[in-house]
């Protein structure tokens, strides 16, 4: 950047226009030079301010208001919060209807697990020799730079009675698919899940290839010369190597599965079997007015993650790759 | 598929939004100090609407000018038009800056009224004036005054009804149900009845029938006082029986998870649909959509909830939303003004073809045939000390009958066949039975 050369001399031209006359009344000799050095130590951590100062205002503050309120039964807008203790917590485990919407992350999980196969295909055929390569990366990247509730939108007109896909269907003799994706309670999950696994496809994708492509292509070059064939490269060479960025993908999947929020809320509202831990914390927060046991399904859901996380470094210790 | 950060984004939204105001709260707090002690309405005013079609298509500019040109004091009106005004106005209402002039949020309990809005006076002096003060009274006091009343009913395409051979109201839901298969038979496009299920809210409007069913002004009210307020002749059961039986009649819409609201409007006018359950207040809008879809606006018209008590049908007219002054307001002489005069001088409910809230206000010519046969109900208020009783046993039982989620459980079930009404309607019962029981009922 051209800052960096500018950041360097500023403190010297100011140093250089400071008037002589401060000079002489700074006691300790070489008082400029011990001036600036402050100056220059103090300077990261202003520039930090801001950043730090706007992620404990935004972040932190409401994460450790988010606590209070679960033990209180607050209701959003009373000028009191009575502390209920853990009757929150309680609630969250015994309503029936709380535990059910877990099931509905199954969906979900099961995505992305296609989602992590489709993406490790893309990225392993495109890490070899391949026509239109970038083009290629940029089709498959490129939904998730949608934003999710455009994406939402999108799919909703597209999978309508009557819609893009039925069109294409009936277009191409397959009338005996057309369902009502939303509409049918038995299909309405999977026609979801397949649009989270069509957003995300993109990122897990770049995450592949970035590993495959960090490979020495001395690997590749020693394997062929073995007879080892594509197959053969991708199990023993490419698989290993990637681990790791396998790893990480398979916690943010589970993660993410557990609070899939946007794309069945522009699409369905929760409504007709595909209401989501996050659709439901939302609904129990701003409609049943109930903040305090929101509150505490956040609480829950980030502790679920977080045991997720932890088992996952437990089952698949984050290891040094070694190829030799 | 990981929007990891969505646990915390719903609460740091609320908190950080709260955060913000404050501060803006507190910056704006210096400027403003020049409060009118002497009541003449001067200075400046901010009004928060829920309206923002008005805000966009400068209805309310013209008010504005109106108002200032009566109070030639007053140097600035400045009116916000707030979408998702619920949600949005109730974290607002975590901070002193939500205006000056607001509609208070449905979700705002009668005993939470007088942390948050400025007393306007003593209910009883006010009813002279004024109609369907009861919902945002307490202890005495009214806080807000309605900017328009409602009926509740159907709205209907009255020339789609008469070419099916139905020139008479419905008296019975069963007749109301033979009525849309008679449609049906005819031939409609899309559906006899549109349950606009997608954008939910339009299902909390069957609420409206609450009251109606049986002519019980006392009707909610008495819901605080049984396990059972779902039977198959109670009100509440007759309107959920009803949605459960149209739709596993099949008289709706096929696929209900993809209905569209701004083109149900544009449906009812040419005729694909035929009926929507909705309060009055949406007769102009059909009408405009009708217009503009090249069909004949008369041919909206409103039909009562069909139920019938000793030969006559009945209807609940009610306030819509309610005009407060926000007790943090430096400048609540001109708020009291801008509220009178909203009431009295702005054409507001004769425009929205709704019942002025003034006792001796006009009748909207689009109502007039349904006024004459429907004899008016005004629920009454709960007895002193159990004002946010009802309130309190819907959260806590878990169905929230405001809330459009338990109906679109009910729809799903009719159209599955997952539940039968009976089971649906013993499910609901224990289920308020229990919020009864934690309430303290």
């Amino acid at each position: 950047m051209t800052t960096a050369p500018s950041g360097l001399t500023g403190p010297a031209v100011a140093a250089a226009h400071e008037p002589d006359a401060a000079r002489p009344s700074r006691k300790v000799p070489g008082g400029v030079g011990r001036g600036s050095a402050w100056y220059r130590r103090l300077t990261p951590y202003l520039f930090l301010l801001v950043p730090v100062g706007l992620l404990l205002l935004l972040t932190y503050a409401p994460v450790v208001n988010m606590f209070w309120y679960s033990v209180t039964d607050w209701d959003g807008l009373d000028k009191t919060k009575n502390f209920v203790g853990l009757e929150n917590y309680v609630d969250v485990f015994t309503d029936p209807d709380n535990v059910r919407v877990f099931l509905v992350s199954l969906y979900y999980v099961v995505g992305s697990f296609v989602q992590m196969a489709l993406a490790l295909y893309f990225a392993t055929i495109l890490s070899f020799k391949v026509r239109f390569k970038n083009m290629w990366k940029g089709i498959l990247f490129f939904p998730y730079l949608i934003n999710g509730v455009a994406i939402g939108l999108i799919f909703l007109n597209f999978l309508k009675p009557g819609g893009g896909l039925d069109t294409v269907l009936l277009n191409t003799g397959l009338e005996s698919l057309v369902h009502q994706w939303t509409g049918d309670p038995e299909v309405a999950n999977y026609a979801l899940a397949a649009v989270s696994v069509w957003r995300y496809t993109g990122l897990t994708f770049v995450m592949f290839l970035g590993a495959i492509q960090s490979i020495n292509s001395d690997i590749y070059e020693a394997a062929s010369l073995d007879g080892a064939n594509r197959w053969h490269e991708f199990w023993h060479i490419i698989l290993p190597s990637i681990r790791p960025i396998v790893g990480l993908a398979f916690i943010l999947g589970i993660s993410g599965s557990l609070s899939v929020f946007e794309i069945p809320y522009v699409m369905t509202g929760g409504a007709n079997g595909t209401e989501t831990f996050v659709i439901r914390t939302v609904w129990m927060a701003f409609q049943r007015n109930t903040v305090g046991l929101a509150s505490a399904m956040a609480v829950v859901l980030l502790v679920f993650v977080l045991v997720v996380t932890w088992l996952q470094r437990r089952i698949v210790p984050d290891e040094e790759v070694d190829l030799t | 598929m990981f929007p990891q950060k969505r646990r915390t984004r719903v609460l740091a939204v609320v908190t950080a939004s709260t955060l913000l105001a404050l501060t803006a709260a507190c910056s704006s707090g210096g400027g403003d100090q020049e409060a009118n002690d002497d009541g003449t309405p001067s200075g400046e005013l901010t009004v928060l609407t829920w309206r923002t079609d008005l805000v966009e298509d400068g209805t309310f500019d013209e008010y504005v000018e109106q108002f200032k040109a009566k109070y030639p004091e007053v140097t600035d009106v400045t009116v916000e038009g707030v979408t998702d005004y619920e949600g949005t106005v109730k974290t607002r209402m975590n901070t002193e800056d939500y205006g000056d002039v607001l509609a208070i949020p449905g979700s705002v309990t009668p005993d939470q009224l007088p942390d948050f809005f400025e007393p306007l006076g003593d209910q009883a002096e006010m009813e002279k004036e004024y109609r369907w003060l009861n919902d945002k009274s307490f202890e005495g006091k009214s806080y807000g005054i309605p900017v328009v009343g409602n009926v509740q009913g159907v709205v209907y395409n009255k020339r789609v009804w008469e070419e099916a051979g139905i020139t008479e109201f419905p008296t019975t839901p069963q007749e109301f149900l033979d009525d849309l298969q008679a449609v049906k038979d005819k031939g409609i496009a899309v559906a006899p009845l549109y349950t606009n299920y997608k954008d939910a809210w339009a299902l909390s409007q069957w609420e409206g029938w609450r009251g109606a069913v049986t002519a019980n002004p006392d009707y909610v009210n008495e819901m605080t006082q049984t396990d059972t307020p779902w039977t198959e002749e109670s009100d509440s059961g007759v309107i959920d029986g009803t949605i459960y039986d149209v739709v596993a009649q099949g008289l709706t819409e096929a696929d209900p998870t993809t209905t569209d609201w701004e083109g149900s409007k544009r449906l009812l006018g040419v005729g694909d649909i035929s009926a929507m359950v909705l309060g009055s207040w949406s007769i102009p809008q059909m009408q405009a959509a009708a217009e503009a879809a090249g069909a004949d606006p008369a041919d909206i018209a409103y039909m009562p909830t069909p139920s019938q008590v000793d030969g006559k049908f009945h209807t609940v007219a009610g306030g819509d939303y309610n005009l407060g002054i926000n007790v943090h307001s430096k400048n609540k002489a001109t708020a009291r003004a801008w509220i009178d005069w909203f009431n009295h001088e702005s054409g507001f409910s004769e425009a929205q073809v709704g019942l002025s809230p003034l006792i001796d206000g006009p009748v909207p010519a689009a109502l007039e045939g349904f006024m004459a046969e429907v004899e008016l109900i005004t629920m009454n208020p709960a007895p002193e000390g159990k004002e946010s009783l009802f309130a309190d046993i819907d959260t806590a039982s878990g169905i929230v009958t405001t809330d459009p989620k338990y109906r679109q459980q009910i729809i799903d079930d009719a159209r599955s066949g997952a539940r039968t009404k009976e089971q649906i309607f013993d499910d609901l019962n224990s289920r308020w039975a229990e919020g009864r029981a934690d309430a303290g009922a």
